[in-house]
């Protein structure tokens, strides 16, 4: 029994390990300039993890198999070096494992965070609302006109409250319910919430962020390469949770500006 | 401290019936109780995870009868999203506050900490039985949301505001479900603040002769830390449960903001903050997660020890270890706020304890590890149990290394490689706490001994059903599956729908395993072998009691007096290969630590 039960473990942890060494089920490939350092640090992490994991599951394993076949004379012997032992194990190997693990995220971390985007950064707004994304570019006089609440409403297509009579900036404002940037040009998102908590996470681009009502967030990134792409919330919100989403279309600097071309003469 | 035991708790066996068996002052009784709210709790929790399973995997199933639970949630017994929520929302519920918080902790404490400091009964046995009445009422107004308006809340166990706060324009279940909820979990809280004072009052005070902190077993002291970790962490809770109730019954706004426009409808909120919510709530859960599993650390050390006949490498380094996890778990919790809008500076403030959490977590199972080399094991379904706590607890805590980190956390957070963490490290993991635990002291609870060979076929099922329900959960999470979706209509997550399908039949399968522990718990309550006093060989207090199970004051007339180290094995002494700690016999021992 006791034998059988080493060898289930020792096989679950590499039926368990096969899929990840295979790359079985992985996110969408980067498009993202700054999703190099996150992949390279989930890639270092599943190494180091991987490894604590077998290498913990089949000592277990291998410790079941050969001590719970002990003879009534046996004795009962001490691991070398004992809970001293492990406990030098525990800070040496995990310490320094997970405090490397740490320090280098730093920089992963900072490339998203803690880098201000560029001042030519595209600016596109963001609002999520129960159980969808809306856009807003500045429109040819590169400023957001202001929001009002009150004037916010589904039924009449006015999504972010704006005021197109008397704000001027509001008038040349770009509303779309699909996203669309150009390629290889930093985008700079401010983030608003109408209604309550939601997320913009688009897996390809490496960005996640909630969307927290009554705060003005921000993120930038650039995207690389051409092509269609899924931002789906992650935060629940709601019955219609699961359907929230929104497609980023990123497109040559050209194509964008015909985008955006067709969007304006749609408001 | 060995003064007080004899008089402060002294209580006569109760006579009628209901002082016996429901409103009962014997902390054995209402260890019981706790056992059995658990039992029933974890059975709907199970339920309500199969349903869940079952419409992610076929999202427009008709699960025969559903619609009686709920008509409108289940028109045609099909499931609509909002109902899938909200039975999500009561599975984790029900699971994390019901089951694994009362029944390692709650239930086996209550019957053995008293015991295993060799305790007549608890320091304030009114406290202890409102404790349980107060859980029990918690649990059944949790369960009566299912009953009112439109259902339960739907928002998530995690209760995010606004959501959650802002009354039913946001969504089925934001109403009255959802001031049930926040009202059950505050009753619960009263509940575990009361139980708590008397678990630390216990260990404290209640010790007999000769009974030093550092004899007591290592399940005496993980149900110490832990007591000390619910006095902190539930105090935190409650208050924000009730600032949540105020929020809507009051027209106050601790947890909105203003100019919320929802449904076309500006709210008439102002000043709150929805961040304010999760520094409350994550204060208290993350905290949680190692009230759910240091009992079972506990649980598992003593029973690995009892079978692996020899002493932990060191007890004191796994008691500081445990100390180390609760003291740091109040560190990490904004590790669950990464991408949450919190200043990203305080996420690396956050992520450096909790990456420094894994080091305490590593010693305790290389602790284990070192112990078993060289040991004498002993095979049965309790300690199998124990050894599957371990192989899980390594499964559930190296997913750990990625979910502390922030920039990994970017590709991780909400998804269900989450969901994979949490259930293999503080739910499967405790469960099998939970299970050691009970095939390890079921003789001395009840008096007979559980059927082994159906314990053990209860253990294989649940050891390969468990991987295979969540090893493929990191794997979706990889992926980017997103979590709480009711069904997957991103065009980058159809690839996955059949890993959700092979998951679902694992699920049902591993659930139906559960009944043959139900048949094996049940049939041997009234049929099982009659229980020797110490079955498994054990040294601490619970296997020195006169009669098992125990008489109503423990010990009969004379409290034990202690002479050993709780776990004094591996030694030549005149009944065997160990001493009992109120054993007056005098052995040679290489453990004596205390």
């Amino acid at each position: 029994m006791a034998r059988l039960f080493a060898l289930t473990i020792v096989v679950i942890a590499i039926l368990s390990a096969i899929p990840i060494v295979r790359h079985t089920w992985a996110p969408p490939p980067d498009v993202s300039t700054h999703g190099k350092l996150i992949d390279e640090q989930m890639s270092e992490t599943m190494t180091e993890a991987g490894l604590s994991f077998l290498a913990s599951q089949f000592l277990l394993a291998w410790f079941i198999w050969r001590f719970s076949a002990s003879k009534p004379g046996d004795k009962i012997k001490t691991f070398p070096g004992g809970a001293k032992a492990m406990v030098w194990a525990a800070f040496l190997l995990v310490g320094t494992e997970v405090l490397a693990l740490g320090v280098f995220g730093v920089k992963a971390w900072a490339d998203v965070y803690f880098t201000p985007p560029a001042a030519d950064a595209l600016q596109v707004q963001v609002q999520a609302g129960q159980f969808a994304f809306y856009f807003r570019y500045p429109g040819p006089d590169g400023k957001f006109g202001p929001l009002h609440a009150d004037l916010i409403s589904e039924a009449n297509a006015n999504f972010y409250g704006l005021d197109t009579t008397h704000d001027q900036d509001s008038k040349d404002d770009i509303v779309t319910a699909e996203m669309a940037i150009p390629v290889d040009r930093e985008v700079h998102l401010l983030m608003h919430s109408k209604d309550l908590g939601h997320s913009f996470y688009v897996p390809a681009l490496r960005v996640h962020q909630d969307f927290v009502p009554g705060l003005d967030l921000s993120l930038h990134f650039t995207a690389t390469k051409v092509g269609r792409y899924e931002i789906v919330c992650t935060q629940l919100c709601g019955l219609g949770h699961y359907n929230m989403k929104a497609y980023l279309s990123v497109l040559s600097q050209s194509d964008f500006d015909d985008w955006l071309k067709k969007q304006a003469a749609l408001q | 401290m060995h003064d007080m035991s004899a008089h402060a708790v002294h209580h006569a066996p109760p006579t009628s019936f209901l002082r016996k068996h429901v409103f009962s002052l014997d902390h054995k009784v209402i260890g019981k109780q706790y056992y059995g709210l658990a039992l029933v709790a974890v059975l709907v929790g199970m339920v309500l995870s199969w349903l869940m399973r079952l419409h992610l995997g076929w999202t427009n199933l008709a699960i025969p009868g559903l619609h009686f639970l709920s008509s409108n949630g289940a028109p045609g017994d099909v499931m609509t999203p909002e109902y899938y929520l909200q039975l999500m929302t009561m599975h984790g519920t029900i699971m994390v506050f019901f089951v694994l918080t009362t029944a390692p902790f709650a239930a086996f404490g209550n019957f053995f900490l008293p015991i295993q400091v060799g305790a007549e009964d608890m320091p304030f046995p009114h406290f202890n039985m409102m404790s349980f009445w107060v859980t029990f009422v918690g649990f059944l107004v949790l369960i009566s949301s299912f009953f009112v308006g439109d259902g339960p809340t739907l928002a998530g166990w995690t209760q995010y505001a606004p959501l959650s706060a802002v009354g039913s324009v946001a969504g089925p279940g934001e109403g009255w479900g959802e001031v049930l909820w926040a009202a059950s979990i505050g009753i619960f809280c009263i509940g575990q603040l009361l139980g708590s004072l008397n678990f630390i009052t216990t260990t404290l005070d209640m010790r007999t002769k000769g009974m030093s902190l550092w004899r007591l077993p290592l399940s005496a002291w993980a149900w110490f830390v832990t007591s000390v970790m619910g006095l902190t962490a539930f105090a935190v809770l409650m208050p924000a449960c009730i600032l949540l109730i105020l929020d809507h019954v009051a027209g106050t706004s601790f947890f909105v903001p203003s100019n919320l426009v929802i449904n076309d409808q500006l709210q008439p909120h102002s000043g709150g903050s929805t961040l304010l919510w999760q520094h409350l709530f994550w204060f208290f859960g993350h905290p949680e997660v190692y009230i759910a599993i240091i009992p079972g650390m506990g649980i598992t050390s003593h029973v690995l020890i009892t079978n692996m006949r020899r002493p932990m490498l060191s007890h004191r380094v796994l008691v500081y270890s445990m100390g180390a996890l609760a003291v740091l778990s109040y560190m990490v919790y904004g590790h669950h706020m990464f991408v949450s809008g919190m200043n990203p500076v305080s996420s690396l403030a956050f992520s450096f304890p909790t990456l420094i959490i894994t080091i305490p977590s590593t010693i305790v199972v290389l602790i284990w590890m070192g112990s078993l080399y060289g040991s004498k094991l002993r095979i049965n379904t309790a300690s199998l149990f124990a050894l599957g706590f371990i192989s899980m607890f390594i499964s559930g805590g190296v997913s750990g290394f990625f979910l502390a980190q922030p920039s990994i956390d970017i590709m991780l957070h909400a998804t269900y490689f989450v969901v994979g963490h949490f259930h293999l490290v503080m739910a499967v993991a405790a469960i099998f706490g939970i299970f050691a635990g009970t095939y390890f002291w079921f003789p001395k609870m009840f008096g007979r001994m559980m059927n082994e060979t159906l314990g053990k076929v209860h253990f294989w099922l649940t050891f390969v059903g468990a991987y295979c329900i969540f090893m493929p959960f990191h794997y979706l999470g990889i992926a980017g599956n997103v979590r709480r979706y009711q069904a997957f209509v991103d065009d980058y997550l159809q690839p996955l729908i059949p890993v959700h399908k092979f998951i679902t039949v694992a699920a049902l399968l591993t659930g139906a395993a559960q009944f043959i522990f139900l048949y094996n718990l049940i049939y041997s309550r009234f049929r099982g072998a009659t229980a020797p006093d110490n079955p498994w060989q054990g040294t601490s207090l619970e296997w020195s009691t006169p009669t098992t199970p125990p008489p109503h004051n423990n010990f009969g007339d004379h409290l034990p007096e202690v002479y050993h180290d709780p776990y004094q094995y591996g030694v030549e002494s005149s009944v065997g290969d160990y001493v009992m700690q109120a054993s007056p016999e005098q052995v040679k021992s290489a453990h004596d630590e205390a």
